[in-house]
């Protein structure tokens, strides 16, 4: 199916749905009030399946248990091999998994199934192999204390319960990055998949009893912002929240965790992170990023580079071979091999993309390409491109979360580090240019967390990923992940008759 | 039973007092080895068939170059075991231009450090499979309880890789603040070809500390085990191949030290040279290594660590350690505790306590069930350890206990005590590598560190007190490498390991030890118009 039709016929079988109930305690139980809410396929908007429906007694229910198991249960008691071999464990049954894990994760959230076999959900496996490593190389240390007769160390200790709160887009690998660094610190936690796609998880949670976990260690409690994940945020017995999504829902965590028992808190948010490239760079090279980091995932990335700005010397032939490529950006469904790009995630999404297109067009941006949905069914956009954006519309400041890019022009470097600058956001950012001295100062001076130079997400097990500004306060992957998890204890007492100090 | 408590003395230290074998070590009235004759007559016939004895090079068995052999002994019966290929000078350059090559142009630096990781992790599964197997073939070459090998040893053979199969994605340099307007990174490059020497009394474990952070980072390996136990590396040395490692990694050349050895040492084209044995060879690699290409040099030698037992201990207690931090592996450990220090107000009940305890220490064939402690390595080992036990005798040293072989064939000793043994006897100054204690009797702790620090070797010390005071003075005033307070060769793969003065150059296990096989590169770029520095 080429841009513009979608065949919306679906090609490969669809999982049969095991899991719709909450998993508490190593057990499935329904909500305790007995409700259930809908998951929706979106391309079709069809419903795949009835979802226990999770409010504050779930939440409590789980805190429990997840309380339980650390304060008294052998997850934090066990060495950090020992609990690096169950997290292995829990691995490789994730690798066995691979095809219906993609798949749950493509009717779901609409993304494309090829891309979960051999992207998502090998990440999401590489998350968990990744701190396995990592359990057994928690270290404190020693210290060189200043007063005269002291003998200081530092024990890096799990924090304790945590709450996990994770956003739709990426089901398995947001829940692996945040539930991976948590297990291998020794936390015991409770999980909220987003409500639109609460399937993954859900086998997730399966495959974490098949791996030996202790009960209590890993519950996931499907349900609603506003009610579970409210819960979570605000509960006096957790003792730290973690929460990626927008930057709005972000700072209500963070209001719930004041004004309950200030738990640690760490958000990753949204972004409108900008695409520098400069007249150096290679034409072709530069509008598949742009493409790619725009649109990949149907645009629903908080690090799409949904800013793209282009030097004025290479500003036209850029735009051209980017025109020449968006037509080749198959749009369809994503079970369908061919398909570049499924559905938005959920009607909601949906028509605030479209209400963002429409905004483009009134303020004054000139639409050069797509701007339509696609088909009769489901919620397919295409892939759409803006110049001539400036800095005063909706378009330049917000996160649309779909696959609606901004272009502008840029004269000097010095300019370009200025625009790229000018948002509240400060996710990631992409550079696209030959020279040493460029990369080198562009590099330092945006105000991002991440930065890709010639390429674009770049991610990394062991690369650190987060935000400046409102994009968020914490760092996801890497080792760094880990001490969102920790809590660090110093020990200091008398020292006599030391021979050094 | 004996073993399980050798397994929970090594696995953890806080499983130590749980032990109290009291109806073990209590029984005083006992002056003969009661458990030893029965266990010597019959020679139990290893549950495991020899398969590799060649050389291990680019991923194949070979042959030595001149086609020569040389035995492995059985140290139970003084038999051979198998004839081994005996690799030399021809057939270290053979290994060196497989490691060189697939360094230089190979796969193995040149894949993610996740796909390494991989092959390791799937690697330590594999031991995990043939674990019996590999600890049947330990036991036989080296002679160590076979419950020793199987729930100790091998399985900390596998710890040690994952350990390392983790790190292998996690080694980081780091971005560095100029004094100028200058980006400064420092990457964490592999070494090259590391030539690996490693000793027989802990012929796998040895290997994993020096393959396990090898591979991770990223090297090429020569390893040339000891000749008195050649034969579980080529085993695991195939394992290691099944597990997906690339030809010419690692290569294994079985020999001895004059010749293999001091061929690696001083070989131009070896980037790095790691050595675990005595102190006298370790001179003679550092010496090579300097006459040739300089290359950079760890080593891991001997000691004679003090075991201090302060007035507060519990004697039952320290008695129990003390006996495992001297006699564990035969005696045969680098970092065992062979001057034991004790407090005048205890000595007299301590040493009481010592003599009984090694008398009822259960010695026999390592393939039987409930055996402490197996024969010695070899005939030379075994003679060396006698002759210090006649020096102890000699010089005025009280024999306690033991002090002679055990049975008629094989290498075995009497487990022996010494006690009223002086600081300038041989005993309390050389390393004997056998199951000889020597007691000796201090009365100040201030007395006692000199006492303690006063030798060439700094490896290891053992501290047995409930005063954090004293705790707190000794961990800091003991000139070694490690410091075991209420426990005892804890030998985690976090912690690392290695020696003060004589006793050695760098440190293995944990995170320290990747430093031996990486170089650090610092690289500088000029930058413009900075927003910060």
């Amino acid at each position: 199916m080429k841009n513009g039709k979608c065949n919306g016929g679906a090609t490969a079988e669809l999982p049969e749905i095991k899991f719709t109930k909450l998993f508490i305690n190593g057990q499935f139980l329904d909500a305790a009030s007995g409700k259930t809410f809908e998951t929706i396929d979106p391309r079709n908007g069809e419903v795949i399946a009835k979802i226990a429906a999770g409010d504050k007694e779930d939440v409590d229910l789980a805190v429990n248990a997840a309380r339980h198991a650390f304060d008294h249960g052998p997850w934090p008691r066990m060495t950090g091999f020992e609990r690096a071999r169950i997290i292995n464990k829990y691995t490789d049954l994730i690798e066995q998994n691979i095809e219906e894990l993609a798949a749950l994760d493509a009717v779901d959230g609409g993304k494309l199934f090829q891309m979960g076999k051999i992207g998502d959900i090998p990440a999401a496996a590489g998350h968990f192999r990744y701190y396995a490593g990592a359990a057994d190389k928690i270290h404190g240390e020693t210290l060189r204390m200043t007063r005269p007769s002291l003998f200081g160390y530092t024990l890096k200790e799990p924090i304790g319960v945590v709450g996990h709160i994770i956003p739709w887009n990426f089901p398995s690998i947001m829940f692996a990055m945040k539930v991976a660094p948590a297990l291998a610190a020794g936390c015991t936690m409770v999980v909220k998949p987003a409500e639109q796609t609460p399937l993954s998880a859900l086998f997730y949670a399966h495959l974490s009893k098949e791996a030996g976990f202790p009960d209590g260690v890993i519950n996931v409690v499907t349900g609603f912002g506003s009610t579970a994940g409210a819960a979570i945020a605000s509960h006096m017995d957790i003792d730290k929240v973690s929460f990626t999504g927008s930057t709005d829902v972000g700072r209500k965590i963070m209001q719930a965790a004041a004004t309950s028992n200030l738990k640690k808190v760490s958000l990753e948010l949204g972004g409108k992170s900008p695409l520098l490239i400069f007249d150096d760079a290679d034409v072709n090279k530069a509008a598949e990023l742009a493409l790619l980091g725009c649109f990949y995932n149907k645009g629903e990335i908080c690090v799409a580079s949904s800013r793209v700005f282009i030097q004025e010397g290479i500003y036209d032939k850029v735009v051209e071979k980017m025109l020449e490529k968006a037509k080749e950006w198959t749009v369809g469904d994503p079970f369908d091999s061919s398909s570049r790009q499924g559905p938005q995630v959920d009607k909601k999404q949906y028509e605030k993309v479209l209400s963002y297109i429409e905004h483009g067009k009134n303020e004054g941006a000139t639409l050069l390409t797509g701007g339509n949905t696609i088909g009769d069914k489901g919620y397919y956009i295409e892939p759409t491109i803006f110049a001539d954006v400036t800095e005063d519309m909706k378009i330049y400041k917000e996160e649309i979360f779909g696959p609606v890019m901004s272009l502008m022009k840029f004269k000097t470097i010095e300019e370009g580090i200025k625009c790229a600058n000018n948002t509240k956001y400060g996710l990631a950012a992409g550079i696209v240019s030959q020279n040493i001295d460029v990369i080198n100062t562009v590099s330092r001076s945006i105000k991002a967390g991440v930065i890709w130079v010639n390429c674009y997400f770049a991610f990394d097990l062991d690369s650190p990923y987060g935000g400046y500004k409102m994009s968020g306060n914490c760092r996801e992957s890497g080792m760094d992940a880990l001490d969102s998890y920790l809590q660090v204890k110093s020990i200091a007492m008398p020292l006599h008759n030391s021979p050094w100090m | 039973m004996a073993s399980r408590r050798v397994s929970s003395l090594l696995s953890r230290s806080s499983s130590l007092f749980s032990l109290r074998g009291k109806d073990s070590f209590m029984n005083r009235g006992t002056r003969r080895y009661s458990n030893l004759a029965a266990s010597l007559e019959d020679t139990i016939t290893p549950p495991v068939k020899v398969q590799h004895t060649q050389l291990l090079i680019n991923g194949k068995f070979v042959d030595s170059a001149s086609g020569k052999t040389f035995p492995t002994l059985d140290p139970r019966t003084g038999e051979v075991i198998a004839q081994v290929s005996e690799g030399d000078v021809e057939d270290v350059n053979r290994a060196v231009v497989a490691a060189r090559k697939a360094f230089d142009e190979g796969p193995w630096p040149r894949m993610t450090a996740y796909e390494r990781s991989k092959i390791l992790f799937r690697f330590a599964d594999l031991i995990e499979k043939h674990n019996d197997e590999i600890a049947a073939l330990e036991t036989w070459d080296n002679g160590k309880p076979y419950e020793q090998s199987a729930k100790i040893e091998v399985p900390m053979l596998a710890r040690v890789f994952r350990y390392y199969a983790g790190w292998a994605d996690k080694i980081h340099g780091m971005t560095v603040p100029g004094d100028g307007s200058h980006h400064v990174q420092t990457l964490h490059e592999p070494i090259g070809v590391a030539g690996q020497i490693i000793p027989w009394n802990f012929p796998l474990l040895m290997l994993s500390w020096k393959l396990g952070p090898a591979l991770a980072c990223g090297n090429t390996v020569v390893l040339k085990t000891a000749e008195q136990t050649p034969l579980s590396a080529l085993l695991v040395g195939r394992l290691l191949h099944e597990a997906g490692l690339p030809e010419g990694v690692v290569n294994i050349v079985s020999g001895f030290g004059p010749t293999a050895g001091a061929a690696i040492a001083s070989h131009m084209d070896i980037d790095k040279v790691a050595f675990t044995g005595s102190t006298d060879v370790g001179k003679i690699i550092l010496e090579l290594a300097s006459k040739s290409n300089l290359k950079a040099v760890t080593l891991e030698l001997g000691g004679k660590s003090p075991f201090i037992v302060c007035e507060d201990a519990d004697v039952d207690q320290a008695v129990e350690l003390a006996h495992f931090a001297l006699f564990f592996n035969q005696g045969q450990c680098c970092c065992a505790g062979s001057r034991t220090f004790v407090h005048e107000r205890v000595y007299d009940e301590f040493v009481e306590k010592a003599k009984a305890r090694a008398m009822n220490r259960v010695v026999g064939d390592p393939f039987k069930s409930g055996i402490e402690q197996g024969p010695q390595v070899d005939s030379e080992q075994f003679k060396k350890i006698l002759k210090y036990i006649r020096h102890g005798v000699d010089s005025g040293a009280t024999l306690q206990a033991g002090g002679d072989r055990l049975g008629s064939k094989g290498y075995y000793i009497q487990p022996t005590v010494f006690s009223d043994v002086k600081d300038d006897m041989l005993i309390a100054k050389d390393e004997i590598f056998g199951p000889v204690q020597t007691i000796l009797k201090f009365k100040d702790l201030d007395e006692v560190i000199a006492r303690a620090n006063n030798s060439r070797y700094g490896l290891a010390a053992g501290v047995f007190t409930q005063n954090l005071d004293t705790a707190n003075r000794l961990m800091r005033a003991l000139r070694v490498g490690s410091v075991w307070i209420n426990c005892f060769d804890v030998f985690d793969a976090t912690i690392p390991f290695g020696g003060y003065k004589m006793s050695g150059i760098g440190r293995e296990k944990g995170i320290y030890s990747l430093n031996n096989y990486l170089q650090v590169k610092a690289v500088v770029t000029a930058i413009k118009n900075p927003a910060w520095l």
